[in-house]
């Protein structure tokens, strides 16, 4: 274990990698890793999103994705500290106040409707910001598309939640299974989009490195501008 | 938490309703391009694309519309010559006739088949500031019980007309996607780019 934090440490420390590239020296055990990740979603949540779908309304599933969602507001507020983003630190805060009493242990999501718009973070970004680089591309198993960066960032996360801290026994179970649910819940609610990129694509691997890292570049507002590998078919090589 | 397979699935899931919905883009017009008018010609284009959304046709006949708009206002040959990649530098005239019509309907069919997430949904332009050589106009794309997300198009006129080429999903962009999906039918074609146009017709 040591070793594998000190190898994600390691690659965290390689330096930004260029806008659009994808830096995937560990291609062959990343595939072999989605072989596993798409396995366990052909067997188990794919089949269980389908029955959870069928059997749960959707108004309580979608309490199930709130109530776990912020159980993780105290873990954004923390690291929007270590970000220095205060105001977002105070709107993290007051949404976790707001969701946990008028939205009912956080069943509604009513601090949105109040107009205090989600705000989810990460270590991840965290480390974004304070100068890290993105490192090499990693599919987690069961986790799926990350880099070294973002891996690290999530074993961070599980100990920056105060609620870590706090909750009893009883009630982290109540916690893990509704995170649980909630995957099974977005597997359901985006099954059209899981599938065609699993089961539709030539190569889903490629198709899922590619969504990950542009998606999470755009996140950490690393902008198209600065990308000159944003395609201009135009000025493209390959155009002409 | 950012980062596992299920959440990419929550990103994932805009990039087939939504390019869709772009795709009806960019109406022909013969003026330059500036960004006034690049920002004025994608609010049209989305009344249109909202209008058909909201029409209560039938999935056949949505797509019908979708497929009709997007042969007429993307610049598909730019498009299927960017997803194609290095290989179209080999191909025949003839061979890029062929795969630019049959990637035509095989981008109406796949993003075709994902149009139901748009109904009772809406697009609004926010911004459109020129990038280089081309003109980006940036959107919010509201869909029934989703959190809003960013959508922009990129237009240019160097195809003679002003067209749309690319459409970016909170930041996830289309010739990218369709670059690695090519990419990868055509090596499992052994680089034959005749049997890629094959397959194409089929997917």
């Amino acid at each position: 274990m040591a070793l594998v934090i000190a190898s994600l440490m390691a690659g965290c420390a390689a330096g930004p990698a260029a806008q659009g590239d994808i830096n995937d020296p560990n291609e062959g055990v990343n595939r072999a890793v989605h072989g596993f990740n798409k396995g366990v979603d052909t067997v188990f949540l794919r089949p269980a999103s389908r029955v959870y779908g069928a059997v749960v309304p959707a108004p309580l599933r979608t309490g199930v994705n709130n109530f776990a969602e912020n159980l993780e507001g105290p873990g954004d507020v923390v690291n929007n500290i270590l970000q220095g983003r205060i105001d977002e630190a105070g709107t993290n805060t007051l949404r976790f106040a707001v969701n946990t009493t008028m939205g009912i242990a956080g069943l509604f999501d009513a601090a949105t409707f109040l107009g205090l718009p989600e705000g989810d973070t990460d270590f991840g970004e965290t480390l974004h910001i304070w100068g890290a680089g993105e490192g090499a591309y990693v599919e987690l198993p069961l986790r799926g598309p990350s880099t070294t960066r973002d891996s690290v960032g999530q074993v961070v996360d599980l100990f920056l939640n105060p609620f870590s801290y706090v909750l009893k026994p009883a009630h982290a179970e109540v916690a893990s299974g509704a995170e649980a649910l909630s995957i099974i819940g977005d597997r359901y609610k985006f099954g059209e989009t899981a599938d065609s990129i699993l089961y539709d694509s030539a190569d889903s691997y490629a198709q899922a490195r590619l969504l990950y890292l542009q998606n999470r570049r755009f996140e950490l507002g690393q902008d198209a501008d600065s990308d000159d590998t944003f395609l201009d078919p135009y000025e493209d090589p390959y155009a002409e | 938490m950012p980062s596992n397979l299920f959440n990419l699935t929550r990103r994932g899931f805009v990039v087939g309703g939504v390019a869709l919905a772009a795709l009806a883009a960019v109406p022909r017009m013969a003026f330059a391009l500036n960004v006034d008018q690049a920002r004025g010609l994608i609010d049209r284009a989305i009344g249109e694309v909202n209008d058909t959304i909201n029409s209560g046709q039938s999935e056949t006949a949505m797509f019908g519309s979708f497929e009709r708009i997007f042969q007429q206002y993307a610049d598909v040959a730019t498009i299927a010559r960017s997803a194609l990649g290095p290989a179209a530098r080999g191909a025949s005239d003839g061979q890029m006739r062929s795969f630019t019509q049959a990637f035509q309907g095989y981008i109406s069919r796949k993003y075709g088949r994902r149009f139901r997430e748009f109904i009772g949904g809406r697009i609004e332009v926010t911004d459109a500031r020129a990038i280089k050589s081309y003109f980006e106009v940036v959107s919010v794309a509201y869909l029934q019980g989703e959190s809003p997300f960013d959508l922009r198009w990129h237009v240019s006129d160097k195809s003679g007309q002003n067209l749309f080429f690319n459409i970016i999903i909170e930041g996830v962009n289309m010739l990218a996607s369709e670059r690695t999906e090519i990419g990868a039918l055509l090596d499992r074609e052994g680089g034959n780019i005749d049997a890629l146009i094959e397959t194409l017709k089929t997917i």
